[in-house]
């Protein structure tokens, strides 16, 4: 019975803190009006959620934040310099390929959010299995070092994430 | 220390925070005017988005403490919003700029038996233990959707 009417706990509960925090400041008014957004949308918007995303591990997901926050500082100022101090015909700008460990379609869309967020990559392009993903790199001069960089700095981490 | 000192520290702290974040502003502005090639130009936007917006929305959060005595959640969901909605942006603009380009570009192979999705839109070969499935092809029963 509590399952059919919260399929999705954790999403409830993140509807009901962001409304509140829209809110700016709570109350007793916007807590109710959140918990009711979080129990009707998931509801209505059920068959995009066939299956509850597992996190197996909620420490790991704020160290994953912090990594990526960090790596997003680092490659800001990196394409800053390639930008303003590089000739553009000199930029080896390709597209590489990284093939994926995870099955997880939860884990496959945060590691192409955080490949697009980090300056410097961005992600274009799946193959049709979602098996590998197709990235476009501004600047790449050994393209096996950044596959491998995005598979042991975020990948390895998504597994242990979602499994 | 005088209360003076530490206003004006604040309000050092806030403009080196919105002078930083409009200096990344205007070097993704610069980028998306000097790279040759739309791939290249798309990845201006993602650094604007960033660090760009980041240090703008750090400084409004440090100056409405400073001002108000509390810290204000709102610049935290625009990052949040930002964060959602960015990649998928982009996904979209290189996605339409591969059909856009040829019949299939130059783009590297796969290294699986299937194309890229934009080009193979049905997998020929849909991985059994993969989460994704083909679209129209839901084996769920029903009443459990």
């Amino acid at each position: 019975m509590l399952a059919r009417l919260l399929p999705h706990p954790l999403l409830t509960l993140l509807l009901a803190v962001v409304w509140v925090l829209l809110a700016n400041g709570p109350s007793a008014g916007s807590l109710v009006m959140g918990l009711v957004l979080g129990v009707v949308l998931p509801l209505l918007t059920r068959p995009f959620w066939p299956e509850r995303p597992a996190v197996r591990a909620p420490a790991r997901v704020i160290e994953y934040g912090l990594i990526v926050l960090w790596d997003i500082c680092v490659a800001n100022v990196q394409v800053a310099y390639l930008i303003l101090f590089k000739k553009p015909e000199e930029l080896r700008s390709r597209f590489v390929v990284v093939p994926l460990e995870t099955r997880v379609p939860e884990a496959i869309v945060t590691l192409a959010g955080t490949i697009t967020m980090t300056p410097g990559t961005v992600s274009c392009d799946v193959s049709a299995d979602g098996r590998a993903l197709l990235v476009h790199a501004l600047d790449a001069p050994d393209p096996e070092e950044l596959v491998a960089q995005i598979k042991s700095r975020y990948e390895r981490r998504l597994v242990e994430i979602f499994g | 220390m005088t209360s003076e000192v530490l206003i004006f520290l604040g309000e050092a702290l806030v403009a080196a925070l919105i002078l930083a974040g409009s200096f990344f502003m205007i070097v993704g502005s610069f980028g998306l005017l000097r790279l040759p090639t739309l791939m290249q130009r798309l990845h201006a936007p993602t650094k604007a988005t960033t660090l760009g917006v980041g240090g703008i929305l750090i400084a409004s959060m440090l100056f409405f403490l400073f001002t108000n005595g509390w810290v204000s959640v709102h610049e935290l969901l625009i990052t949040l919003f930002l964060f959602l909605t960015a990649p998928v942006t982009a996904y979209m603009l290189a996605k339409a700029h591969l059909h856009r380009a040829k019949a299939e570009p130059e783009l590297p192979p796969t290294g699986r038996p299937v194309g890229w999705a934009t080009f193979d839109p049905v997998a020929s070969d849909p991985d059994p233990d993969s989460g994704l499935r083909p679209a129209g092809e839901d084996q769920r029963p029903l009443d459990t959707i």
